[in-house]
């Protein structure tokens, strides 16, 4: 029997970080903060 | 129809900037499969590519967290250095280049070879010819002649014949009583002639 080829999806896909690196990088935004104080900066990381 | 994104990276920023994770959201999701992109081009690894990813972030995060950020407009390619001098970074903590790993259908390293025998491989090929000089040394004269013209000089038994002014067959008999002499030796002082 004839195959369809035609139907085979590309199997490339493109390149893009994984989404628990970007929920990451978000979920840190979120809990960085930085206190000044004068020339100085201090980062702190909440919970 | 296709709505055109009209907020500039600049305004994202200062929207960060003011305290909305949102925009972070927006700056990462439009620019992140450039980035992803850029440092793949350099590692050629989808592990190393992640982390230098991540790290870039992390940096422009707290760069921006510290109001240390003036250059407005060109938020991308002030990313695009950081994640370049990450890479910098990467390759010279493994003092290497970008290396070509092959895939599991093809390997590289099936096909090239280095002929040349390591240290360890080197000592142990002295070392077996040294014991095997050692041994010859030890064979009566007659078979020791006969044994160097046919291995060290690659001479044909005829030839060797006609030098030792003996028969064809007299110079076989000596080649083969002297690697039986060898054989015994060998076995008898337990010596391991294998590389």
């Amino acid at each position: 029997m004839q195959k369809l080829y035609s139907y085979q999806k590309s199997k490339s896909e493109p390149l893009k970080p994984k989404e628990s690196t970007i929920e990451f990088l978000l979920s840190y935004s979120k809990a960085l903060s930085v206190m000044k104080y004068k020339k100085l900066a201090f980062d702190t990381i909440l919970n | 129809m296709k709505k055109i994104e009209t907020t500039t990276d600049a305004t994202l920023v200062r929207q960060y900037l003011d305290g909305s994770e949102d925009a972070l959201s927006k700056l990462i999701n439009r620019h992140q499969q450039r980035i992803y992109n850029f440092i793949f081009s350099k590692v050629f690894d989808r592990d190393i590519t992640e982390d230098i990813f991540q790290d870039t972030f992390i940096k422009v995060i707290r760069t921006l967290k510290r109001g240390k950020y003036n250059e407005e407009g060109k938020f991308l390619p002030w990313v695009m250095r950081i994640s370049h001098n990450l890479v910098i970074d990467y390759f010279r903590k493994n003092s290497r280049m970008p290396k070509f790993e092959g895939s599991e259908d093809f390997n590289i390293f099936s096909v090239l070879g280095d002929p040349a025998l390591n240290a360890e491989k080197q000592i142990i090929k002295d070392q077996v010819e040294t014991d095997v000089k050692k041994l010859i040394d030890e064979l009566p004269e007659d078979q020791k002649e006969v044994l160097y013209m046919r291995l060290y000089k690659d001479m044909s038994f005829k030839e060797i014949a006609e030098q030792t002014n003996v028969s064809i067959n007299t110079a076989l008999g000596r080649m083969r009583y002297a690697i039986i002499n060898l054989r015994k030796m060998v076995e008898k002082n337990n010596i391991v002639l294998t590389n």
